[in-house]
């Protein structure tokens, strides 16, 4: 019956993913690396209060927007978090997860042709997302010598006259990657010369490890031209929840809404009352999970340099992206390989982009214990290899 | 080295090898031992103990936990009477309390009456102690931070997601 599907929808592939998934969920004893989102639980207040707004029959629509109270605090977060200020009324849209925020944003900017500047290795959701709303990718491919950062020259070559969104994802999945201060200031004279309208994917900046977050929107000059991209599901482990939201200009938000409103109406009501109390109380949990992160991540770097897998200490997110060139294996071979012979299961780095290959992407969301376990069955492995 | 952090680590989880200890502090092994024997001697690490659920054990125990009201005498104010109470090994924790009473008492028996004759014969007598209340424990929820479960946690995500 795939006759009566759309020729666009057709020609996107199937996600690496999905495949490496299937595999690894008919095998039995695996250790998993492969997760991208936290392994702890929804802070038990949060949750408390999803089950008060149930039991008190908080059960209806939102507006379009999202509730008043939860884009108050998503402002006053960014007011405190990172010194940004925002009008509640006009400049936020709750979204169901960012992955809405994503869509919404590529469907209310793009016209047919327009170039999207997009820096791989990335989350696999950007590419198709921009083919579908009718834009095309321009790639930069984002080198382990810069620890995955983006270059003032990288930039200005991949704009040409039809390029209209830079896509920026930092702290980064898969690379672990961040922008400091002084990185993005090297960019800003360019992407104010060629106009260009900056979208932001956020979701990792609570987990920013040795320097503090900075985003992009920090600098004046250009506020008015990016849009922001975050959501609950990293900082408060509430992936599940699926809430996030964007901060926009408003002459932009006016359209947005227009797809949102029609296309989603609002997100869970009940989602929603939770990350009230998440944005409102729930500052430390995310120090907590941070704290957490930044043991398992620095647990699990020495260890890979250790047993061979060398890379460097990642700044943000819970990813690590180690080369494997050495094994001389694909990235597929290797992964696959890993998962036959010792049961461990990473993403092979091609996932993310084809400059992804020779990479594979381990997620450190996980507890030292089964950090552990991993690292003894990925140190046989590796000892094949005589490196 | 951060010393606060080395703590939460090992009150979390007092079996962590140094080693481990050295990968997640970034430090070197020598330099994390050489913390803990200072943290040791400076009694800010007081001990090493494990959380048992003695209910699943198949060893029968009781635990309570008692109010003692106490005065304190002029001289040596709370701390004499404290130290009359704790030197007792039965006497698992003992806190000075604000509140309607001076000490919390912890203590372990193999059974009630063994728990009562202790209140009745070594602890109401001492000099200074005027009043106690013994509630008995009926069962354990959480211990030191440990949700005491029949079941282990287990993890809900799929195996692999972007
Ligand atoms: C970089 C990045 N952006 C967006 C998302 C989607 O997040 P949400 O759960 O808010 O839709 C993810 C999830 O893995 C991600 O890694």
């Amino acid at each position: 019956m795939s006759k009566y599907v759309n020729e666009t929808i057709k020609k996107i592939a199937p996600s690496g993913i999905r495949k490496f998934f299937d595999l690894a969920n008919q095998m039995e004893d695996v250790v998993s690396l492969g997760v991208g989102e936290p392994d702890f639980e929804t802070p038990w207040h949060i949750r408390q209060e999803a089950i008060y707004a149930i039991e008190h029959g908080y059960t209806f629509y939102t507006s379009n927007r999202g509730l008043d109270a939860l884009r108050q605090e998503i402002c006053k977060y960014y007011q405190r978090r990172f010194s940004l200020s925002y009008n509640w009324k006009e400049e936020v849209i709750v979204t169901v997860g960012a992955s809405e925020g994503i869509d919404l944003t590529f469907r209310t900017i793009l016209n047919p042709q327009d170039e999207v500047i997009l820096l791989q290795p990335s989350y696999v959701a950007y590419e198709p997302l921009v083919t579908l709303a009718g834009g095309v990718s321009k790639i930069i491919e984002l080198k382990e010598e810069h620890q995955f950062k983006l270059l003032p020259e990288q930039l200005e070559a991949a704009i040409t006259d039809k390029t209209k969104i830079l896509f920026l994802n930092f702290p980064s999945n898969p690379t672990g990657g961040i922008m400091t201060y002084e990185d993005y200031k090297a960019l800003i004279p360019i992407i104010k010369k060629h106009d260009l309208l900056v979208l932001s994917d956020e979701i990792y900046a609570e987990l920013s490890y040795d320097q503090t977050f900075v985003s992009i929107a920090s600098f004046e000059e250009i506020k008015n031209q990016v849009i922001i991209l975050n959501g609950f599901s990293k900082a408060y482990a509430m992936t599940g929840w699926r809430l996030g939201y964007l901060l926009a200009p408003r002459d932009i938000v006016t359209h947005m809404i227009k797809i949102h409103q029609y296309g989603i109406m609002c997100p869970s009501t009940i989602s929603q009352y939770a990350a009230v109390e998440a944005l409102k109380y729930g500052d430390n949990d995310c120090k907590m999970h941070k704290d957490s992160f930044e043991a398992r991540r620095n647990f699990l770097v020495n260890n890979l340099n250790r047993i061979g897998l060398t890379c460097h200490m990642p700044q943000g997110a819970f990813y690590v992206f180690p080369s494997i060139k050495n094994t001389g294996l694909s990235s597929e071979e290797f992964a696959e390989r890993l998962l036959q012979e010792q049961r461990v299961a990473v993403v092979p780095g091609s996932a993310f982009g084809t400059c992804g290959q020779g990479y594979i992407r381990i997620s450190y969301a996980y507890s030292l214990n089964q950090l552990k376990e991993a690292i003894k069955r990925m140190e046989r492995f590796m000892q094949q290899f005589n490196l | 080295m951060d010393e606060i952090k080395l703590l939460k680590l090992i009150e979390k989880d007092a079996r962590i090898s140094v080693r481990d200890l050295a990968d997640v502090l970034n430090e070197s092994e020598s330099d994390v031992l050489d913390q803990i024997s200072k943290l040791e001697q400076q009694q800010i690490i007081c001990g090493y103990h494990t959380v048992i659920n003695w209910d699943k054990a198949h060893n029968e125990t009781v635990s309570a936990l008692i109010e003692v009201g106490a005065t304190p005498s002029k001289e040596t104010g709370y701390d004499a009477i404290a130290e009359k109470i704790y030197r007792y090994p039965e006497v698992t924790t003992m806190y000075l309390m604000s509140g309607k009473s001076e000490f919390i008492v912890v203590i372990n028996g193999k059974t009630m009456r063994q728990v009562a004759d202790f209140v009745a014969q070594k602890l109401a007598p001492i000099e200074g102690v005027h009043r106690t209340e013994t509630y008995f424990v009926l069962k354990q929820y959480k211990v030191e931070g440990v949700v005491v479960l029949s079941k282990p946690n287990e993890d809900k995500r799929l195996i692999v997601t972007p």
